[in-house]
Formats: C-alpha cells, sequence, structure tokens
C-alpha cells in the first residue's frame, strides 16, 4: 500500500499593474492635498464618493467634481473580530458605512478612538487624517474615524442609506 | 430554432491602458454598442459577459462591471468565465428559451497588466503540471513543433501566416501591432520559444467588446441588413495534452460540422488563433475555403484581448455582414491550452 | 415556446472542512457520479456539461474546467462556465436548464463545487488593491452592518438570528450530507460563541467547507421516464444590480423582489406562503433567513422575523426553510447556490430522507451572492406546469 499523497502546496506569486482608472486617480490626488473629491450625477443630482466615473442607477458618466466634508454620520456598523493576514487593525474594532456630509453614497472606512460597544448608528464622526508630510495618493491618508462629539444625527437624515 | 442576429458591434483595443480601468474602458463600448443597435437601452432584456478574475488579479472582478451596463432597474443579467464569444452562446440560448428577444453581451479584459504567459499557467493540470510553471508560449511552441515534423508546415508556413496578419491589420485601427515585413524578413528575427517567433505570438493587450443580438422580427425592425447567426456551437477537448493528436483540432472539427460551416460558401473567416501555426490548423478544421478571406482584421496574432478576443471574432465578421462587405462568414474562438476549447458561429446577410 | 424540463438526476457528496481524500477531479466527479446513478444514465447520455463555481482565485486555477474536462466526461461536447459570484451555483442550474428548455438538447449535466481547503478563500476575499486598506475580513465584515442595519430597521428582537442558527443546525442533524453536525446544539451555545463581526456570532455564521453538487436535466418525455419521478422546473429568474448607488436598499434589494415577482408569475403563484410548500434559500448568516422572508415576499417588510419566532420556518411549520441545514451548515461557496436548487428538487421527488417535509409539491431553491446583488431562483414541482 502506498501512502496516499494528501495535498501539495504551491506557491503562486503573480505581478500585475494595477490601473485604479480616471475617476478613482482624480480621488486619490484630490487625498493627498487633504481633500474628499466626490462627482456629481448630472442626471440624478447625486454625489458619488469615492466617484468610479458613472452613476451606476443612471449608466451615466459623473464629471463634475464636488468636495464634500471629511465629517459625517455612521449609518451603520461592524465590529470585527475576525482577524486576516491583510488587515492591520488591533481587534477588536468598528468598520463603518459612513455618510460625508455632502455625499450621495456612504463610504466604507474604520472607526477609532472610542470602545467598541459605544459605536451607534447616527454616531457623527470625522478623518483623522495622517500627518500633513505623510499625505499621499491613497486612502491610507485617512487613518479613521473618530467621533466628533457633535449630537448624535436623526435616522430620517441617513435612514435611506442604511 | 429562432432566428437570432447581430445588430451591432463596438471595440476598444489598447496595447495597455495606464489610466482607464476596466468599467472605464467598458463604458463608451456599451454606449457605442446600443447607439448603433438601433434598439433603446430599456428594450434590451438580456446581458450576458465573460471575463476572467485571474486578469484582474482579483476575485468577483466582473462585479464592478455593472456599473458600465445601466443595471437599474435590476436587469436579466448572467457572467460565464469565459470569453465574451460563450457569453454570446448562452445570450443566444436565453434568447431561444423565447423568454427574451435581445440581448447585450461583452467581454473585457486587461491581458497586459499582468504577465499572461505565466497566468496562463494557472490553466493547467494544478496538481502536476502547473508547479512546473510552462509559459503559454512554450506549450504554443510544442503544439507548432508537432505540426511542422507532421509535415503540414515549415517556419516559413509560419512566417507567410504572421506577415499576412501583419500586414492585414494596417488598415485595423484596432490592431496592435501591424506590419509590411517579408517573410524572409520575418524569418530572420529570433526564437521565442521555438520554431515560434515573437511574430507568431500574440500581441497582448487591454480593452472590451460588445454586442447587441436581437431575435427574428425585433432585429428586422431596426435593421436593414441583420447578421444573422445561422449556426453556433462549441466543444472542448481532454485538458492532457499528451492525450491529444496536437496537430489537428477536433472539438474545432466537430463544433464546425455542428454550426454546418461546410452548408454554403464562406467569403471571410475571423479565426481566434493567437499563435501563426493555431491559424493553419483551425483552418483545416474549420473547413475554410481557400478562396475565403482569412483574418482581415489581423486577427488575435495583432490584437490579443483575452475575454474579448473571440467575441471580437464574431464582431469583425458581423460587422463585414452589416456593411453589406461579405454575404457569409465564419467566427471561432477559443480556449484553453493548445486550443483546447473552440466556438464556431456562422454568420449571414440576408 | 419553451420546452419542459425535469430534473432527473441529483447527486452531492459528503460536505466537510477538508476533502483531502480526493482531488478537485474526484471531487467533482464524486457528485456527478451520483446524480447519473441516481438518473439511471451513463456518461454517453449526456449531451452537455455545465459548470459552476465561485472565483477561480479560491483554488488558485484559472478556469478550472478546462482542466476537469476528463472527469466531467466532458471531451466532445459543449462545456459552459457560470460564475455570478455567490449566486453561481443557482444560476448555473438555471442556464443548464434553458439549454434544454431552448430545445438545444437532450439531457445535460451540471455541476458546482468548491474546494476551499486548496487555498485560503479569507485570504481571496480580503485582497486589496493598491491605494486603498483592507477594512474588514471575509465576507462577514460586509454582511454585517446590513444585518444591523436590518435589526434597527425591523425592530426585531436580539434573539431572532440565534433561532435561525440552531433551527438549521438541528435540520443539519437529520442531513448526512451536512458538514457541521452539532449534536448538542443550543441556544446558549450559539449565544455563547464568540462575537466575530458584531453583531453576527461564530454559529450565527456559515462554516468553510469543500463540496460539490451535480444534477442531471432532462426533455419531458425523457424525464418522464426516469427511474424516480424528476423534479419539473415551473420557472426561473435571474436579476442583478449594481454593488452600490445612491438611495440602493442593501437589506431589501430590489433585485431580489423583482426576481420573486416574475419567478411567481410565471409559476401562476399569487400567494407564495401559501401555494410553496417549502424553500431552501441562501441563508450564509443567520438573519438573512427573516430578511429573505420580506424580499421574497413570504412576509410583509419588517415582520420576516415574526416567522422565525413563531416557528413558521422550522420542519413542523407552514413554511419549512432550509430543511437540509442550509448554507449555515455547509459552506461549499461555488456548490451552495446550487445544492440550494438539488434540496428544493429533492423534496418534490421525496428523496429527502430524514428531512423531507411530507407532501411536498412545490419548492423553492434560491441563492444570492455579490454585495446581496446577484439573485438566483427557481420553483420546482412534483406535477408538470
Amino acid at each position: 500500500m502506498v501512502e496516499p499523497v494528501k495535498s501539495i502546496v504551491t506557491p503562486i506569486r503573480l505581478e500585475y499593474d494595477y490601473t485604479p482608472g480616471r475617476a478613482t486617480s482624480r480621488f486619490l490626488r484630490g487625498i493627498a492635498q487633504h481633500r474628499i473629491l466626490g462627482q456629481e450625477c448630472p442626471s440624478c443630482l447625486k454625489v458619488y464618493v469615492p466617484a468610479r466615473g458613472s452613476c451606476p442607477r443612471c449608466a451615466v458618466p459623473t464629471e463634475r467634481e464636488v468636495d464634500v466634508q471629511d465629517s459625517g454620520t455612521v449609518v451603520t456598523f461592524s465590529i470585527v473580530r475576525v482577524p486576516s493576514e491583510n488587515i492591520h487593525f488591533e481587534l477588536p474594532y468598528a468598520c463603518a458605512s459612513i455618510l460625508l456630509d455632502g455625499a450621495g453614497i456612504p463610504f466604507f472606512h474604520v472607526l477609532q478612538g472610542l470602545a467598541p460597544e459605544e459605536v451607534r448608528m447616527g454616531m457623527r464622526v470625522k478623518a483623522r487624517w495622517v500627518p500633513t508630510e505623510k499625505l499621499g495618493p491613497t486612502i491610507a491618508s485617512i487613518e479613521c474615524f473618530v467621533p466628533s462629539g457633535e449630537p448624535d444625527a436623526a435616522l430620517e437624515t441617513y435612514g435611506e442609506h442604511t | 430554432m429562432r432566428d437570432v442576429a447581430v445588430l451591432s458591434f463596438a471595440q476598444s483595443t489598447a496595447a495597455r491602458e495606464t489610466e482607464r480601468n476596466e468599467v472605464e474602458i467598458l463604458m463608451p463600448v456599451v454606449r457605442e454598442v446600443i447607439a448603433a443597435s438601433g434598439l433603446e437601452r430599456s428594450r434590451i432584456e438580456f446581458t450576458c459577459s465573460g471575463s476572467s478574475d485571474f486578469l484582474q488579479g482579483q476575485p468577483f472582478a466582473f462585479v464592478m462591471a455593472l456599473d458600465a451596463v445601466g443595471a437599474w432597474p435590476p436587469i436579466r443579467e448572467s457572467h460565464v468565465e469565459q470569453d465574451g464569444a460563450w457569453a454570446l452562446y448562452e445570450a443566444w440560448v436565453k434568447i431561444q428559451t423565447g423568454e427574451v428577444d435581445s440581448a447585450l453581451v461583452y467581454g473585457f479584459g486587461k491581458s497586459a497588466a499582468g504577465n499572461l504567459g505565466d497566468i496562463l499557467a494557472m490553466t493547467l493540470d494544478p496538481y502536476c503540471v502547473t508547479p512546473l510553471w510552462p509559459h503559454a508560449d512554450s506549450i504554443a511552441a510544442l503544439q507548432a513543433r508537432a505540426w511542422i515534423e507532421s509535415g503540414k508546415g515549415s517556419e516559413r508556413s509560419l512566417a507567410e501566416i504572421a506577415a499576412r496578419n501583419r500586414a492585414a491589420a494596417r488598415s485595423n485601427p484596432h490592431a496592435i501591432v501591424s506590419g509590411t515585413e517579408t517573410v524572409d524578413e520575418l524569418l530572420s528575427r529570433p526564437y521565442v520559444a521555438s520554431p515560434l517567433r515573437a511574430h507568431d505570438c500574440p500581441a497582448n493587450g487591454d480593452g472590451a467588446s460588445a454586442i447587441v443580438l436581437a431575435a427574428g422580427d425585433l432585429a428586422r425592425s431596426v435593421s436593414k441588413r441583420p447578421a444573422w447567426i445561422r449556426g453556433i456551437d462549441h466543444r472542448v477537448d481532454p485538458a492532457a495534452l499528451g492525450v491529444r493528436d496536437l496537430t489537428r483540432c477536433r472539438s474545432a472539427e466537430l463544433a464546425a460540422q455542428k454550426a454546418g460551416v461546410a452548408r454554403d460558401k464562406i467569403d471571410i473567416a475571423e479565426i481566434y488563433a493567437p499563435y501563426s501555426h493555431e491559424e493553419a490548423i483551425l483552418r483545416e478544421a474549420l473547413g475554410v475555403p481557400d478562396t475565403a478571406s482569412v483574418n482581415p482584421s489581423g486577427g488575435a496574432l495583432c490584437a490579443h484581448v483575452m475575454m474579448s478576443c473571440g467575441l471580437q471574432r464574431i464582431g469583425e465578421v458581423a460587422r463585414r455582414i452589416l456593411s453589406g462587405e461579405a454575404d457569409r462568414g465564419v467566427a471561432h474562438a477559443a480556449h484553453g491550452p493548445a486550443l483546447q476549447q473552440n466556438l464556431v458561429c456562422v454568420l449571414e446577410g440576408d | 415556446m419553451a420546452e419542459l424540463c425535469g430534473i432527473v438526476g441529483i447527486g452531492q457528496t459528503k460536505l466537510a472542512a477538508k476533502r483531502v481524500d480526493v482531488s478537485m477531479p474526484g471531487l467533482v466527479r464524486e457528485a456527478a457520479d451520483r446524480a447519473l446513478l441516481d438518473a439511471g444514465l451513463g456518461w454517453a447520455d449526456i449531451d452537455a456539461v455545465v459548470v459552476g463555481k465561485a472565483p477561480d482565485t479560491f483554488e488558485g486555477c484559472m478556469l478550472p474546467e478546462l482542466y476537469l474536462a476528463d472527469s466531467l466526461g466532458a471531451p466532445g461536447k459543449p462545456l459552459l462556465r457560470v460564475h455570478t459570484a455567490g449566486s453561481v451555483g443557482g444560476s448555473t442550474a438555471i442556464v443548464a436548464a434553458s439549454l434544454i428548455q431552448a430545445g438545444i438538447h437532450d439531457r445535460v449535466l451540471t455541476v458546482a463545487y468548491e474546494k476551499q481547503s486548496e487555498s485560503n478563500a479569507m485570504w481571496g476575499l480580503t485582497i486589496s488593491a493598491p491605494f486603498g486598506v483592507a477594512v474588514v475580513a471575509g465576507a462577514g465584515g460586509f454582511f454585517a452592518p446590513l444585518v444591523r442595519g436590518y435589526i434597527r430597521r425591523s425592530g426585531a428582537p436580539a434573539d431572532v438570528g440565534i433561532r435561525v442558527a440552531v433551527k438549521d443546525r438541528l435540520n443539519a442533524l437529520k442531513n448526512p450530507y451536512a458538514h457541521l453536525h452539532l449534536k448538542d446544539i443550543s441556544h446558549e451555545m450559539v449565544e455563547q460563541s464568540p462575537m466575530l463581526w458584531d453583531p453576527i456570532r461564530l454559529l450565527e455564521a456559515c462554516p468553510s467547507s469543500d463540496g460539490a453538487c451535480a444534477m442531471v436535466l432532462a426533455r419531458e418525455d425523457l424525464a418522464q421516464r426516469a427511474p424516480t419521478p424528476p423534479a419539473w422546473i415551473h420557472a426561473t429568474a435571474m436579476r442583478s444590480e449594481p454593488t452600490m448607488f445612491a438611495g440602493r436598499d442593501a437589506i431589501n434589494p430590489e433585485a431580489g423582489k423583482m426576481a420573486a415577482r416574475d419567478l411567481y408569475a410565471k409559476a401562476g403563484i399569487t400567494n407564495p406562503r401559501r401555494e410553496i410548500d417549502c424553500a431552501e434559500i441562501y441563508v450564509p448568516f443567520s438573519w438573512f433567513e427573516p430578511m429573505w422572508m420580506e424580499n421574497l415576499g413570504f412576509a410583509e417588510e419588517g415582520a420576516g422575523w415574526r416567522m422565525t419566532l413563531e416557528g413558521a420556518t422550522a420542519l413542523d411549520g407552514d413554511l419549512p426553510v432550509n430543511m437540509s441545514g442550509g448554507v449555515l451548515s455547509s459552506n461549499p461557496i461555488g456548490a451552495s447556490g446550487m445544492l440550494r436548487f438539488a434540496e428544493a428538487a429533492m423534496q418534490v421527488r421525496k428523496q429527502a430522507g430524514e428531512h423531507q417535509i411530507e407532501g411536498a409539491r412545490r419548492a423553492l431553491g434560491h441563492a444570492y451572492g455579490g454585495g446581496s446583488q446577484y439573485f438566483s431562483m427557481w420553483i420546482v414541482g412534483s406535477e408538470k406546469p
């Protein structure tokens, strides 16, 4: 009887030149300048951030750029307790859908600066940026979001985005 | 079977798209193909696409492409992890069920974002062959060598095929490479993987293509001369190279027979042959007559956007039928190491 | 007019965390052999093969259907490969059915699989593109905020998710193929399991499984001659919508509602709760049972959780849901949708053994994927439509 081979290991390494695309490039250039740029749909007038160059709902290109605020409202969230090699936040941590002021679609990021059990829907938060000299064209230029101290927003103001 | 026709075709190909992502490449192509179809976007009842996550290097890469097609209100939609030609097949089947009368089909990919020759090693036997990392050019060279040794052709025949495709590509604005070299000039160049030289291997690029299909009366109502799909079939061969006669392509022979290639004359053939010898093998397998114009676009040798390239072959034939330039043609798409899987589509004008 | 299509053979592998006893071809072959055996057919009887699976990156094999062609008896035949994210197992079955309904083929084999143990799917799901930050690990991180939104919106009691988790694991004990057989499953056990992606606990989430599912579909006259009476396809539906756009309701997505409406209209159903005998739906996280009850029109919006609470979705309820133990008990991603479709067919063929619903004549199979944006579903019946 031959000992069965139950598994083999084949390491795979493939390299790709990643292209974020024109719309995302403009967004990332904005981030490097401490700005959050969205794009407004010419048809439904909603502001997409980060913009991907089109409004998926109206199927038209979005071109007009609009600054949105780096503050917003927690629309919904999750407390993550699952580790992954690709994630460098200390467990547990909160990730949240945040409706930035002036945006028409929530933005996903990590919330810090409070105990996970204190996170709640409707909470007002603000971006914490890396020091100016470290700003670059990456979403990592926003380290995380932290509570802004403002009173919670009412469900009506963000309910449609949950 | 219901009559189904190609109403319009659009494409985008480039040696390398370093600014636009897949959605940005696709959006104008989709807009163009719908505008040219004569159908309103809202009248297109089914959408089907072909792409590969391994070309984009991330899972679920096709999901974002929905942004380009306007999937709101929600649409009937499907996706094959195959060339867009197979997406067209699925759409054709859907129309045959009678559930829909029209379809948008697209294929897209960035063949030049990674090293395609290495990436394709992932399509081989994962336990016994992939760990050896054979390059796609080397696998193709094995087949080219077998073909030459069988006495069916020579390195000169390869160069002749390459020279003709490169010359044809000069009038194709979507070609990535083209040239006016003589056969002797090409033969003087170095090997990439003997007996293949660089011009015998594909010019990989980034891009997308799209086609709008419609059934009988709907097609007639918007188009004076639709390109009717008279036959379409696809077949697969065993995976292992060792069990196949590499000098011929049985699955292509079978698909061509089922699609009815030989039923009437052929004016034009667009063959998905990213390597020179593949064109010769496939020409024989499909039964393309000597009188036909083969790869007037310059073919996959001159512009190879994987996952879109097969759909482009159908589009290139359809385009010439729609314009009245040709009456009947055959389009072919392939997948897999050494032409393992083949699709054949016969198109005809009224 | 479309031809009638019957399901004449169904096969599935034992679902498990690691099937080290078989290779990928061995896994798909195991399911396909069982489906052929059930159909009383041989490989030569099959005209075409339709394969489905989730991202190729999960096993590190690109276009694996090419390599699997031999093990699926595909050489010389048409071979299609479907990929519609998590809904793929369902859409694959629908594509296979359309080959019969279109009158193109007589008998089609369809197979879906995942061998998650051969790679790291969690890693595969969390690959982050450059210029970005990986914010959540795995699918749970994406779906947990939706669950929280549902709880807030519907005012559901906090333990609905726990009840679903217990019910489905109890059902799995009656299914020999299920991956998780948690003999001592209880409310306390789920409640005390670690919170992974708050509000989703470990035992409110699906496991990661290896497995395959296969079905043989046949044209009406051939299906009638099957050794076991076929499950007849009454209706199929698929819908997709974009991942995100302003105003999208990701908790109760329009694509799902639209697919369900289309499905019922085609099947001539006006009151799904009364006219459908049981439903096998894609519930990877327990809270999705009440969410999909609403999305599928079995309950009013905001009231799906009452069905769970009242026991309506239990095996002895008026609409048993996830009789097999569902995705919560076994999740070979690419095959999960097909397992749902197959369970619906097994129910109307009276093949479900201990988890058989007495008198099931019409059943729903459902799958979804992506960011709750791809939906595929079918209704099968013991009688012709």
